[in-house]
């Protein structure tokens, strides 16, 4: 008998409890952003896919030595350079990146010696159609630069 | 006031006006409030503070098509959504919303308001058997015996309620808790019921309020992680939006309900606030209840059939008989 009502007792002073807690969130100021008006901005350690970084010249700072092509695990990378005449370094002349099967692992990231690849802060990636996950960051790069 | 074909009109529309208006607002209060517990901003796009949206809802729904499954019961189909609605808004026209604002005012006000009420319940039992579907089925089933076990208390605390007052006249109720706050039904010292166990019933009475109109934490019926979305779940188009009015409806049924029988109905809380009109009461402490109906279900979880159940047979029901047993021997004693 004293255990059923103790059981009643508490189990209401309980549900008082849940509707303080409510009660004061709702005064609170709301914590979400309306989306496509507003945007959040990305945390640090946000990893879109990879972009390539500049030099101050804006031309990427990639040495075409390839190694995030070999380390990347699912082959997503496909890159090529050339020497142009008189030149010392390779230049880059193409850098295909396949987000379809990048798995944002950072490999390529971590391998490349030269500061020439990044995370970028990108997240708004919907589409319907495939071919619009192959980026040629190349290309992203100079638009960045427009 | 006479009963002529003219006024019963004019009552019925403004019951069906007042119906309307509330559910739709009600919709938009409920999102509001639920997203600022949430901390979102909820619908604000349409209008100001989106206050265009339930119109904008009303005018999609009406323009989808209704369809009815193969197989269906189609008369009990389209019956069933009708239903949901209608007892509502009868129920509205002898709920005195002031001493002189009541369409009109029966001296079984009381008794007709459970009939009406219980009537609700067939509604999703109509729609859960002649939708064809085993999920609207379960709904309906779960529906039945949530109906029955919470009517019981509902009832039983009704009749203590009645007892204090010796009248099933909604008017007469009200009129004997007038005074100031401590002379209304909760409030067992000054009014006439010297009953210390009135918060007591308010509660039972609140709860079984919030499980007849299968409100969260007792929505049972539509339980949408178990059962798609239950009795409606084959609605569409205004079949699903005359349920969901029905469900507001019945919220104001239920609130008016409660701040007649325990909260004083049109009276001030303090006699010198008598000069303000006795609507304004009624509707500041109906839209308080209404408030507190919303903040509860965005505040617990469903319970499980269970746990309704029980808390109904174990609890609700043994608690109030007590009380009714307790508030006819004070009558006997004072
Ligand atoms: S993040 Fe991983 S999977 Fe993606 S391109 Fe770099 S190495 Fe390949
Ligand atoms: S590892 Fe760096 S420098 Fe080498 S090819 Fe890749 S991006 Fe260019």
């Amino acid at each position: 008998m004293v255990t059923y009502f103790s059981e009643i007792y508490h189990g209401l002073i309980s549900l008082f409890i849940g509707m303080a807690i409510t009660f004061k969130e709702f005064f609170k100021p709301t914590v979400t952003v309306a989306y496509p008006y507003e945007t959040l901005t990305m945390c640090d350690r946000y990893r879109g896919h990879t972009e390539l970084i500049e030099n101050e010249e804006g031309k990427p700072n990639c040495v075409v030595c390839g190694l995030c092509e070999k380390a990347c695990p699912s082959g997503c990378i496909t890159l090529a350079g050339e020497k142009p005449e008189g030149e010392k370094k390779k230049v880059l002349t193409t850098y295909i990146l396949d987000f379809t099967r990048c798995s944002l692992c950072g490999s390529c990231v971590e391998s490349c010696n030269f500061n020439a690849l990044t995370f970028s802060k990108e997240y708004n990636l919907a589409s319907t159609r495939k071919e619009d996950f192959i980026f040629d960051l190349l290309k992203r790069l100079e638009e960045r630069n427009k | 006031m006479r009963l002529t074909l003219l006024n019963v009109i004019v009552a019925v529309v403004i019951a069906i006006g007042f119906a309307a208006l509330n559910a739709a607002y009600l919709v938009w209060a409920e999102r509001r409030g639920a997203a600022r517990i949430q901390r979102r901003p909820g619908p604000n796009i349409n209008g100001p503070f989106g206050l265009l949206q339930p119109p904008l809802d009303g005018i999609k729904l009406m323009a989808k098509q209704l369809t009815i499954p193969g197989g269906a019961d189609k008369v009990l189909f389209i019956a069933a959504p009708v239903l949901a609605m209608f007892p509502a808004i009868m129920s509205f026209v002898t709920i005195p919303f002031s001493e002189t604002i009541v369409a009109k005012n029966m001296n079984v006000g009381v008794l007709m308001i459970f009939a009406f009420a219980s009537m609700g319940g067939m509604s999703l039992v109509f729609a859960g058997w002649s939708s064809r579907n085993k999920y609207a089925m379960m709904s309906s089933v779960r529906a039945v015996s949530q109906a029955v076990a919470y009517e019981i208390p509902m009832l039983i605390t009704t009749i203590t309620v009645v007892m204090i007052s010796g009248s099933m006249d909604l008017m007469e109720i009200v009129r004997q808790q007038s005074g100031s706050i401590l002379h209304w039904n909760i409030f067992p010292l000054l009014g006439n019921s010297h009953n210390i166990l009135m918060p007591m019933s308010f509660l039972i009475f609140f709860t079984c309020t919030l499980a007849e109109t299968n409100r969260a934490p007792f929505d049972l019926g539509e339980a949408e992680s178990e059962l798609v979305a239950g009795f409606h779940t084959e609605y569409g188009s205004m079949g699903f939006g005359l349920f969901f009015m029905g469900e507001y409806a019945n919220i104001v049924i239920g609130s008016c309900m409660t701040t007649i029988l325990f909260l004083g109905g049109w009276n001030a809380p303090l006699p010198f606030l008598g000069f303000i009109p006795g609507v304004f009461w009624f509707l500041l402490k109906l839209y308080l209840l209404i408030a507190t109906f919303i903040w509860i279900r965005w505040t617990f979880p469903r319970t499980t059939i269970y746990g309704l159940l029980n808390l109904s047979w174990k609890i609700l029901i043994p608690l109030s008989l007590f009380n009714l047993l307790f508030t006819a021997g004070l009558i006997k004693v004072f």
